[in-house]
């Protein structure tokens, strides 16, 4: 890991107004916001959403950015879980003109800001950041400095897939190719070295997202094709209700 | 914003004492939260260095280490990511008997954690001292695996635990206090978790 300042902006708490819910893949939410006195993000970041009952309990998780920073509105992906309480008031409950409490953006580490060489690698809803990095390179006119490869059970079930096939990037499909997709152009499997060998680049930062496994088995196949593990950036996660 | 959420009634209300506000139990699970890639440390190859302020630079290996009194922790610990997991244990060795030899020196009051990533936190002297910080290898009695920080990492149970570092390999005493990795990046310089400091101006 290198050891140096990455400036990321920080913003407290906020009053966000719910614009806009979607739902881009069985079992997630997409939640578009209205920010209040906005901190605009840097691609990678997140937000922390709290929720409070009406006896003062509260909950709070955090939640990957999927819009550009350049969006007027702030996009947040869910995966709904069914034992989750915070996931399932996000998916099921919420409605346009609700009032949420926000905190973002957060986080220094995972965040890259289109102006260098990268290589982004996300399983399942760890695509999401990627998807902001996507936006943002697209807007920026940066796609040439960002390559991507992504992983989910199945085109149905990956965040953005439509999204993420326009912009090019490698698609590993684990278990089901699915009908309502173009098909896989590549065997139905995990990502292999001989998938990644062709993105990496010198002088990337490599940026991975997904579960614990798939951010271990990801990150050892960089370190075996020669990629210094120093320019590895991993943000790993479990389910979080 | 003061107001309720509209609609939230809320699953997992707890009046485990245990729990700091804002967390809930993960239960059986130990979620694995990590910035870097994971390295592979052959215990062998490891050492433990305390050094910085104070009088007598020292270092063990991983034979010496455990030659050191054996100590164990035994209760909760809490990720500034909202899960705790309560009722578990490390066994390791105790921070004072390393700061015990080391000695550090009057003026010293904080300590700058690192791993051998390259990873690093910052942490008050007397929050690992006086029994409150442990140095250990095994969890629940097993060998402590690669991903929670194996083969050895930093305990210091009454903080956030992105404050234990992984893969510890040095400790070193200052007379100030600078950031460490997630300090820079946006998290709290101390890390109560009963006072809620997860972030900076909490």
């Amino acid at each position: 890991m290198l050891l140096r300042d990455v400036p990321a902006p920080i913003g407290g708490w906020r009053t966000a107004v719910v614009a806009g819910v979607a739902h881009p893949a069985p079992d997630a939410v997409a939640l578009r916001l209205d920010v209040a006195d906005r901190v605009v993000h840097l691609p990678g970041q997140h937000y922390v959403v709290r929720l409070r009952a009406d006896d003062g309990y509260v909950a709070s998780r955090s939640y990957s950015v999927a819009s550009a920073p350049a969006d007027p509105q702030v996009e947040l992906y869910v995966d709904r879980f069914p034992d989750g309480e915070v996931s399932t008031y996000l998916a099921d409950v919420v409605e346009v003109g609700d009032s949420l409490e926000v905190r973002g953006p957060i986080g220094g580490w995972f965040v890259w800001d289109g102006t260098t060489l990268a290589l982004a690698i996300g399983g399942g809803s760890g695509v999401v950041p990627l998807v902001s990095m996507l936006r943002h390179a697209t807007g920026a006119g940066a796609m040439d400095l960002l390559r991507l490869a992504v992983s989910a059970r199945s085109a149905e079930v990956l965040p953005y897939a439509t999204e993420l096939v326009a912009a090019g990037s490698l698609v590993a499909v684990t278990r089901d190719p699915g009908e309502s997709v173009p098909p896989p152009a590549r065997p139905v499997g995990r990502l292999t070295a001989a998938d990644l060998a062709p993105l990496v680049m010198p002088g990337a930062t490599s940026f991975v997202c997904g579960s614990a496994r798939f951010a271990e088995a990801v990150s050892g196949l960089l370190v075996g094709l020669g990629v210094e593990p120093s320019t590895v950036r991993v943000e790993r996660f479990g389910p979080s209700g | 914003m003061s107001g309720f959420t509209r609609g939230f009634l809320g699953r997992r209300r707890s009046t485990d004492p245990r729990l700091p506000p804002g967390q809930y139990d993960a239960g059986d699970d130990w979620p694995v939260l990590t910035a870097e890639v994971t390295p592979g440390i052959r215990p062998q190859e490891w050492t433990m260095t305390v050094d910085g302020i104070v009088e007598t630079p020292t270092t063990w290996s991983w034979d010496e280490a455990h030659t050191l009194p054996a100590s164990e922790y035994h209760g909760d610990i809490h990720c500034v990511t909202t899960w705790s997991k309560l009722g578990t244990s490390f066994g390791g060795v105790s921070v004072d008997v390393l700061l015990d030899a080391a000695k550090p020196r009057p003026e010293a009051t904080h300590v700058m954690a690192s791993s051998s990533t390259g990873y690093t936190t910052n942490l008050p002297l007397d929050d690992v001292r006086g029994g409150k910080a442990w140095v250990v290898w095994t969890h629940e009695g097993r060998s402590l695996p690669t991903e929670h920080g194996g083969p050895v990492r930093l305990l210091v149970p009454h903080l956030y635990f992105w404050k234990s570092a992984k893969w510890v390999s040095r400790l070193t005493l200052m007379d100030h206090d600078e950031p460490g990795f997630w300090e820079r990046n946006g998290y709290h310089d101390h890390g109560d978790p009963w006072t809620e400091q997860r972030y900076q101006g909490d």
